[in-house]
């Protein structure tokens, strides 16, 4: 059933877990607004000195079961991958958030994070497991503007 | 208080296609009247056999289906005007209640342009009263008259429990209040408001009294007159009627006052190229071509209702929302807005889940068939003031049943456990 595609249990789990959980001061923090919940999300992505790599994932909001995992699952995934490959990994979420059912994330590429493929058939969700990951890119164009 | 009897309720369930409708494989359990009713077969079948041959120009015209056009329009807006107790031409049809209140305000911002006519006229320090539990659009459209004139917002404040007494306003009213804008029920709260009291107050202040009777026609029969205010504002498809078109009602006296917002063809008597004479109310304020086939859908969505009995409808919605109030404050964790006691409500509950965000509850309630309204209902500041930041509504309407009450109530309970809270 489709509502059991949505809710799976490593969701349920990181809503709890919050991976990620908690902003450090200093960075490049962005902070994301949902306006037709109200939900809010600020995160920021802390880079290796040459700017190359992620090596950390900060952040603090409120927000549904399906945010909040999205941004503590992509804080596990995502902590010491570089940053290019971060692009492409986070242009493939979209997509297939973005697909109404027709792409799933494979586990051997996306782990976890394949767990909240069947949030694209729920069109009203999408922007909740979007959010973290808007914040994510929109914080790493900051901290590279500033290596700049 | 009664309910329907079940044979009744049966009788009104086959009214409502959509009522046969699945949702995640259980039937539709629609708890979310209160947004936006279901509508019944027959209004929509005369309001589409209408749309099929009778199609034609209202007001316009000499020929004959041009001319019946005019005269079913003009029935349709003296039924509707019956029905909420109001004259015809004392009713003015908008797109929704919103775009009503959006009309007053409009007139006032041209108005203070101006600094005339003098009771739409706003001047800096002159102050606009609403309530803490308004729907946004019941509020935006007064700060914008704020922000242009210079005016204060002064807000009546409700009780921990919801309610909002006549004292409240009464402690915000001065003598620089011209406008009093509030709701006759909050559409988060359920709880019907003093208006009576609270429009004597405005007016005596020398205020405009605008009352949002949204939920109040949504859930019961609605008296214009007996609010004593100078502007009521409702939408039809609150009211088992069709989108895109609602209603301001005001007095003779006041409609005959206020300027013109929106202009054009329709609403004039004499045009020359540098100026021109309007006609009176309503046509003064609907310039253009009409809504014609809305007018005749929400009609006959009334005479629907009325053939149901709309007192009936009330005893039937207050008894089980009573129920529905009951069954969800049994359950532990479930905080409802607006519990307060010793008021009279209409049938509808928010609440909110601790530790459970209400997209999430909405969420599973959908998946074992329950239709319910989630997220800051258009009113922010009163689930700030709460001290939510969103909610879970439902809803009654004349199709509820005990049964959905029982459905929804046991759904609700399980909520917490699913999402891992103990
Ligand atoms: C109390 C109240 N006021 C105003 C509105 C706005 O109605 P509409 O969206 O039809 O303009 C609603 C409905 O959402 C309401 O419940």
């Amino acid at each position: 059933m489709e509502f059991d595609d949505l809710y799976q249990q490593i969701i349920l789990d990181h809503n709890k877990k919050r991976v990620g959980y908690g902003l450090q001061p200093g960075g490049f923090p962005s902070h994301q607004y949902n306006p037709t919940c109200g939900d809010e999300l600020t995160l920021t992505v802390r880079l290796s000195e040459d700017g190359s790599t992620i090596t950390a994932v900060e952040w603090e909001g409120k927000g549904c079961s399906i945010s909040q995992a999205s941004a503590s699952l992509m804080t596990s995934e995502v902590t010491g991958m570089s940053v290019v490959e971060f692009e492409s990994f986070a242009n493939g979420f979209r997509d297939a958030m973005r697909s109404r059912g027709t792409i799933s994330l494979s586990e051997d590429e996306y782990g976890d994070l394949a767990a909240l493929s069947g949030v694209s058939k729920f069109v009203a969700r999408v922007k909740c497991a979007m959010l973290a990951w808007v914040a994510a890119e929109d914080s790493l164009i900051l901290t590279r503007e500033s290596l700049n | 208080m009664s309910q329907f009897t079940p044979e009744q309720s049966a009788a009104i369930r086959a009214e409502f296609p959509e009522l046969s409708e699945t949702v995640s494989g259980h039937p539709l359990v629609y708890l979310d009247t209160a947004a936006t009713s279901l509508r019944p077969r027959i209004a929509v079948d005369i309001e589409s056999e209408f749309a099929l041959r009778h199609t034609a120009a209202v007001n316009r015209g000499a020929h004959s289906l041009a001319a019946e056009a005019t005269e079913a329009y003009d029935d349709a807006r003296a039924s509707i005007a019956a029905f909420v107790g109001a004259r015809p031409n004392q009713l003015v049809f908008t797109s929704n209640a919103t775009e009503s209140i959006n009309l007053v305000a409009l007139a006032m911002r041209l108005a203070s342009s101006v600094g005339s006519p003098p009771r739409f006229a706003l001047a800096a320090g002159d102050e606009i009263v609403v309530s803490e539990a308004e729907h946004h659009a019941n509020l935006i459209p007064w700060q914008e008259v704020a922000q242009q004139t210079g005016a204060v917002i002064r807000v009546a404040p409700i009780t921990d429990g919801g309610e909002l007494t006549a004292e409240a306003v009464k402690s915000v009213v001065s003598d620089r209040t011209r406008i009093v804008a509030v709701s006759a029920v909050s559409n988060v709260l359920g709880i019907t408001n003093p208006v009576r009291a609270i429009a004597d107050l405005g007016r005596a202040a020398g205020a405009l009294v605008v009352v949002d009777a949204c939920q109040s026609a949504a859930h019961g029969r609605i008296d214009v007159e007996s609010y004593g205010a100078d502007f009521v504002v409702f939408s039809a498809h609150k009211m088992y009627g069709p989108t895109g078109i609602g209603a301001l009602w005001g007095t003779t006296e006041i409609l005959d006052e206020m300027p013109v917002v929106l202009t054009g063809g329709s609403m004039i008597t004499r045009v020359d190229y540098d100026s021109s004479d309007y006609l009176p109310a309503p046509a003064k304020f609907e310039p253009g071509t009409p809504r014609l086939t809305q007018a005749i859908g929400w009609a006959e969505s009334l005479r629907f209702v009325e053939s149901v009995g709309v007192d009936a409808i009330s005893a039937h919605e207050e008894s089980l929302g009573a129920e529905l109030f009951a069954g969800v404050a049994d359950i532990p964790n479930v905080r409802i807005l607006g519990n307060s006691n010793g008021v009279h409500r209409v049938g509808l509950v928010s609440f909110a889940v601790e530790g459970v965000h209400p997209h999430d509850v909405g969420q599973y309630l959908d998946s074992r068939g329950i239709a319910a309204r989630v997220g800051h209902h258009c009113a922010q500041p009163l689930h700030k003031r709460l001290g939510v930041d969103s909610s879970t509504r439902f809803s009654l309407g004349m199709y509820s049943t005990a049964d959905d009450v029982a459905l929804a109530v046991a759904a609700l309970a399980d909520v917490r456990e699913f999402f891992g809270e103990d």
